[in-house]
């Protein structure tokens, strides 16, 4: 050795500075080119942010550690590709702080869940899992529809998402609130909501308060649904 | 009497923490087992859920049982070996203690009242976050001012380790938990990365959580107390200094095997892959290290029950990153990634290594601490090991057959061409083996108290007339 190794175990200065050093070396190599090549994230159409009351589901989602059982990532596999859909693609979370790619599938992945069942099995779904699937591990989360899901904060959400990131206009953190109760209620008129948010799903609500249910499933059903991959405008992402 | 030239009064309490949260991560560990089991048992209760119970077993296992005990050891194992007391004196070191231990409390309680980040390994929220790098930096300002003003020339090797886990964890822990808040009164906040930039950082902190918390902490323990209990020099030096160095430079590059087949660029998937497969080299490495410094002291084994865990964690560590490096390689984890073999080979590497090398120290400890004689019953610890091996096998070979047989049902076609089997269907098949991890569970949670019985009645017996002391001068082991 070029450099005697007793001369390091003498200096706990230079060990300390020494270690820093040889531990930071992957951690640099492996993350930062992912924020300065190009190409790490993929340039598709319809990727949009989440609708106010979307990102207020993936508050809930978060909040209930729903993906220690659920994936969020669909890999380049074969079978995955035909038992869940389209692989994911790394421009279908770069609005995911946290992202929720998950690591353990208990349940069946969520990438694509948007719009492959109805509302009304959802709210059954998560009230009462087994009632729908009997074989499920699921727990019941009924007391999300019991639950009135906290709004106030909602322009100081979107304000810090921006923060971080998300091109939320001013526009869409002033209507903020009111975009929220439109797609929670079915009677509104939600034509500049789906302007703001293309494909958002509206809710049946109970017609008395948005729920944390609400907000939880209108979050489901988008997720994996803003890509269009039969439009020939992404045809270039297929490998 | 205490040794007075050191602060023995923290290693204590932290000994006392560590055989505490022990349990409680072993008991929540068996609950959510049940859940999985019998999903009746979350009981409709929000806070009993699986999701926000999960974080609460995670966290008492490594940052409460582990941290406690790799603190605790740390601040036991630099003051012999640097004969130097403890740098800051008292209150640092209480500060230390009661902070990490209300990080503890605050981060659990905060999982199930439905606060979690939901990055694995890295649930609580921004201001508990803050709290905890507080506490850390007075650690190692406590540790390496300690290493400061050291009487011995030399830096142990047990020391290397134990800094290379202190700074690496700060360095991982700011840097993975970078979040803006919705506002200071709140504890929500949004991480400051997203999607394919995120999930590189969480996994070069996830697996580095490993890395630096579960595996070069501990391999300071296992440099200092294997030693000891065996009464042997460790048995090569040089083969410690090219395992320090290679572990902490490998093991860094090594998060990406967490994201095969993602939308994570192929390179970095490769990058981690390779880096993955080297670091068995290292890893062995330190196994033979640990292994062979009980070359003429084997027969040690039959007396001594705590030196029995030390080596059985050792051989349980060469297992399990032997293990790792074959999952990261990317055709085995197309199979074994998102199934229960992943939780079968944690588990060999958090039970069969983390705990007990644990046990081992704790059982040298307590009577060391407590100045008793020795343990109250040696035939005692023979229980809890052997129950507590048991518990593992039948843990992690239920975990290898579940999970890749889970692997195999989702994969698997028909003579049509078709998928085979729906999700539900490999759900309904692991349930036998979800039962026997939940007996597996029961088994080391059994052990666990017969060691908790075993050491209370130990600093119950009376005080030892002549006090367990080792002669300060041959504090290092071997040198």
């Amino acid at each position: 050795m070029f450099i005697r190794h007793e001369f390091i175990e003498r200096n706990a200065f230079l060990l300390l500075v020494l270690t820093l050093v040889t531990i930071a070396i992957g951690g640099i190599v492996e993350v930062v080119p992912l924020f300065t090549i190009e190409t790490t994230v993929e340039h598709v159409k319809g990727v949009r942010p989440y609708s106010p009351l979307e990102q207020r589901g993936r508050d809930i989602y978060v909040r209930e550690g729903c993906y220690l059982c659920h994936s969020q990532q669909i890999r380049a596999l074969r079978d995955e590709v035909e038992r869940y859909g389209h692989f994911s693609l790394a421009a279908e979370s770069m609005y995911d702080h946290p992202f929720q790619w998950g690591s353990k599938r208990i349940g069946p992945d969520l990438a694509r869940v948007g719009g492959r069942y109805s509302n009304d099995w959802h709210y059954a779904h998560l009230k009462n899992a087994q009632s729908v699937v009997p074989e499920s591990l699921m727990p019941h989360y009924a007391f999300l529809a019991e639950t009135p899901l906290e709004t106030d904060d909602i322009a100081s959400r979107l304000r810090a998402l921006r923060l971080v990131g998300v091109p939320y206009t001013d526009d869409e953190i002033a209507n903020a609130a009111a975009d929220l109760a439109t797609q929670a209620n079915p009677n509104a008129d939600n034509a500049d909501l789906l302007k703001r948010y293309p494909k958002a799903v509206m809710m049946p609500g109970n017609g008395r308060e948005v729920t944390e249910m609400d907000a939880l499933v209108a979050y489901l059903q988008v997720l994996g649904t803003m890509v269009d991959f039969a439009d020939p405008a992404n045809e270039h992402i297929q490998q | 009497m205490a040794n007075p030239a050191y602060n023995e009064a923290v290693v204590k309490k932290f000994v006392i923490a560590s055989v505490f949260w022990a349990i409680v991560a072993f008991l929540v560990g068996v609950y959510l087992a049940a859940e999985l089991a019998w999903p009746q048992f979350n009981l409709g209760l929000s806070f009993l859920n699986f999701g926000r119970l999960r974080p609460v077993h995670t966290s008492a296992g490594i940052f409460a049982f582990g941290g406690s005990a790799l603190i605790g050891t740390s601040f036991y194992v630099v003051q012999r070996t640097c004969r130097a007391r403890l740098f800051g004196g008292e209150a640092l070191a209480n500060f230390v203690f009661w902070g990490y231990q209300f990080f503890i409390v605050m981060a659990a309680l905060s999982y199930v009242m439905g606060f979690s980040k939901s990055q694995e390994y890295a649930e609580p929220a921004w201001h508990i976050d803050v709290w905890l790098t507080i506490v850390w930096v007075a650690y190692a300002v406590i540790f390496v001012g300690t290493l400061m003003k050291r009487e011995e020339p030399h830096i142990y090797v047990a020391n290397w380790f134990y800094l290379a886990f202190i700074l690496t964890i700060a360095v991982l822990h700011v840097g993975n938990n970078l979040v803006i808040p919705i506002s200071v009164y709140s504890a929500n906040g949004y991480s400051v990365a997203s999607g394919v930039q995120n999930a590189m950082i969480q996994w070069w902190y996830g697996h580095n959580a490993v890395g630096f918390f579960l595996t070069a902490g501990f391999l300071g323990m296992m440099y200092y107390f294997i030693p000891k209990a065996a009464n042997r020099p460790i048995y090569s030096y040089r083969l410690s200094v090219v395992h320090f160095w290679s572990l902490i430079f490998l093991y860094i590059w090594a998060g990406p095997h967490h994201l095969h087949w993602t939308a994570l660029p192929d390179w970095t998937q490769t990058l981690g892959m390779a880096f993955s497969v080297m670091l068995w080299m290292p890893s062995w490495g330190g196994m033979i290290n640990g292994l062979m410094t009980l070359s003429g002291a084997w027969d040690k084994l039959r007396t001594d029950p705590g030196l029995r865990f030390s080596v059985t964690a050792v051989g349980f560590y060469g297992m399990s990153t032997f293990e790792g490096p074959v999952m990261s390689i990317r055709d085995v984890n197309a199979l074994a990634h998102y199934t229960d073999w992943v939780i079968g080979h944690v588990h060999s590497g958090t039970l069969g290594w983390v705990a007990f090398i644990s046990f081992g120290a704790l059982y040298y400890l307590v009577p060391v601490l407590w100045q008793r004689a020795g343990l109250y019953s040696t035939r005692l610890a023979s229980w809890h090991y052997w129950i507590a091996t048991l518990g593992i096998v039948f843990y992690i070979s239920s975990m290898w057959v579940a999970g890749i047989m889970q692997g195999l049902m989702w994969r698997a076609y028909d003579a049509f061409g078709f998928l085979q089997y729906s999700f539900a269907e490999s759900v309904v098949a692991v349930h036998p083996y979800y039962v026997i991890r939940l007996i597996g569970g029961l088994m080391f949670l059994s052990g666990g108290l017969i060691m908790v019985y075993n050491l209370i009645q130990t600093v119950r017996s009376p005080v030892t007339e002549q006090p367990f002391a080792p002669p300060a001068a041959l504090a290092v082991a071997g040198e």
